[in-house]
């Protein structure tokens, strides 16, 4: 005899060669274990973006950049007792639910169909959800990495006001929830209309800077001319923005803002779960994982 | 390196039938029909690939090749036929039958920014049945590109990592779709360890290459699509079948040819003839190559494949 055979690398179904692993295999609860390997994702997520220098600009210092720019150029005040600094940070933080999900994921998305990197997934035992959860954690973690340096940055530098009392936490959350579900599924949605991963960034960024624009972000909401506000009252960022304000700007700029004077949370709340839905509907239609290709 | 993988227990490999329960019919197609718009990419293939086979799919570019491959693996739908892997519908399949094969994808780029070791653990969490993944890294010959990123990694390693994906989770079949296209000839004849290893434990391997010499080397049997239909189906002796070829220079300097079933009888008599040497005798059997391109010219293949 010369002792047990070593297990064999190569040999296929073999029962009993990993009794530990086995035991944590498919049969166990599906929920657990989308979550278990969601979670997993979410690691090598983040592990992938933080390597990836473009995208750690274009997720995480763009907006701080942004800020650095706007805050050092106007420093005037919107309104008694409100800097324009504030004001902006306000606009940044709720920017950041439209990089962290809207731009993140319609940008990389494209990308990992066209590379194989969702096809080579779907051809494991990976439950397709764990994917999403995987985004999802990422897409929180950006979130709120971003929002925490630009409260810390805002509040140091150009005199933003931390939500101080809980009813505005409680705001701040579920405004950000709601803005991150819209922006982020919206972001899915459109890597699904998008063709070729090369044109993703020309397609995404220009919406970015665009919505940006009409829904008060760069420049006073209210003092926008009538028509491009009726544009941006289309779209999530103008009520995540003006949720964003609620959160950090004092109770009595509500009053400067057009629509009834108020800071109008059941509509917020309306436009960005509609637009949750709706993108939701478009991303299950059109979700490919992999390029379609005809000779 | 990949001298190791090869060298496996015959007890593993023969102890594999007995534990299937269910048919030793490891892909069992039938009327496959596949459909985009208005091309007709698949019109009625027939395949059956018996548990431990390895079965090469080669066919012109645009043939159908990597349409079945894709409904194989579960990626496509077919429009119509009957499609069972491992017993199932592989478009209707789940988790489970997913633990139980490994696709090797032809052009992926994904991951780079990752390296070589984080790549694979990661991948191998998501099989009950997985194999160590330092030893599969050790298998296809990367332990010396553990750490790189894998966007650094040339042409041959990242298809090494691209195989190490489709066997980490110790798949009773294994797609490989042209898996040693850019590689050089020693990186070939190594892979082709590789595969010898996989085949010697019993894994069933569905291979699609563009080279008649791996086919040859690797499978079985070789089936070829052109047109969307199934050609052949022979193993590589059976296709190889046909008339040999005698050439030789005669007295006028005249190159002469002749294909005949009895070559043997032709050289003696040209012996004869000659009273001696014969100039510039050659006797050549049909090689794979040869019958390949006589069945894609019979059946308008070639011509396809100029067109896509």
């Amino acid at each position: 005899m010369t002792g047990p055979t070593p297990p064999s690398l190569l040999s296929p179904s073999s029962p009993g060669a990993h009794p530990a692993s086995s035991d944590s295999s498919l049969s166990g609860s599906t929920i657990r274990r989308t979550l278990e390997l969601g979670f997993r994702r979410v690691r090598i997520e983040l592990l992938a973006l933080v390597r990836n220098p473009l995208a750690v600009v274009f997720t995480l210092a763009f907006p701080l950049v942004m800020l650095g720019i706007f805050g050092s150029v106007f420093s005037g005040a919107v309104a008694p007792g409100v800097s324009f600094t504030e004001y902006f940070t306000a606009g940044m933080i709720a920017s950041g639910a439209f990089y962290a999900g809207f731009q993140n994921l319609g940008i990389a998305v494209p990308l990992e169909r066209d590379n194989g990197s969702l096809k080579r997934l779907r051809g494991t035992p990976m439950p397709p959800a764990a994917y999403f959860v995987g985004k999802t954690g990422m897409v929180l973690v950006v979130y709120m990495a971003q929002v925490a340096i630009l409260i810390g940055l805002g509040s140091a530098l150009f005199g933003l006001h931390p939500p101080a009392s809980l009813g505005r936490w409680v705001t701040f959350a579920w405004v950000s929830l709601l803005g991150l579900a819209a922006c982020s599924l919206s972001g899915l949605a459109l890597s699904g209309l998008i063709r070729r991963s090369e044109a993703a960034a020309a397609i995404v960024s220009p919406i970015v800077v665009v919505l940006q624009f009409v829904s008060g972000v760069y420049f006073q909401y209210n003092l926008l001319p009538g028509w491009m506000r009726s544009v941006g009252s289309f779209f999530p960022l103008r009520w995540l923005a003006l949720g964003m304000r609620s959160v950090f700007l004092p109770a009595g700029f509500a009053r400067l803002e057009p629509g009834g004077g108020g800071w109008q949370h059941g509509t917020t709340a309306l436009v960005l779960l509609g637009w949750a839905v709706a993108a939701l509907a478009v991303a299950s239609w059109r979700f490919r994982w992999f390029r379609e290709q005809r000779s | 390196m990949e001298a190791g993988i090869g060298v496996e227990t015959v007890v593993a490999a023969s102890s594999v039938p007995d534990t299937g329960t269910v048919t030793n019919c490891v892909i069992d197609v039938s009327g496959l029909t596949k459909r985009y718009g208005t091309l007709w990419a698949l019109s009625g293939v027939d395949l059956k690939v018996q548990a431990g086979e390895c079965i090469a799919l080669l066919g012109p570019n645009g043939a159908g090749k990597t349409t079945t491959v894709e409904i194989l693996e579960g990626y496509r739908r077919a429009t119509a036929g009957s499609v069972a892997v491992l017993g199932e519908d592989p478009n209707r399949a789940g988790p489970d039958w997913r633990s139980r094969i490994g696709i090797v994808l032809q052009d992926a780029t994904d991951q780079g920014q990752l390296t070589v070791t984080e790549v694979v653990r990661h991948f191998a969490t998501y099989y009950p049945n997985r194999r160590e993944p330092d030893e599969v890294i050790e298998a296809v010959g990367l332990s010396g590109k553990r750490r790189s990123r894998v966007a650094s990694l040339s042409g041959g390693q990242r298809r090494r990592l691209d195989v190490a994906l489709g066997i980490i989770g110790r798949p009773e079949l294994l797609f490989l779709d042209e898996p040693t296209t850019g590689f050089d000839p020693e990186a070939r004849r190594q892979f082709w360890d590789l595969a010898a290893g996989l085949r010697r434990d019993g894994t069933t391997v569905v291979l699609t290459t563009h080279y008649l010499d791996e086919a040859e080397h690797l499978a079985d049997r070789v089936a070829v699509v052109a047109g969307g239909c199934l050609v052949a189906d022979d193993t590589p002796a059976g296709l190889r079948q046909g008339p040999t070829t005698v050439t030789w220079r005669d007295r006028q300097g005249k190159v002469c040819r002749s294909e005949t079933t009895a070559p043997t009888r032709l050289v003696s008599e040209l012996a004869a003839t000659f009273g001696g040497e014969v100039p510039e005798l050659a006797v050549q059997r049909p090689t794979l190559e040869s019958a390949y391109l006589r069945l894609l010219a019979a059946h308008g293949g070639a011509a396809k494949d100029v067109a896509a």
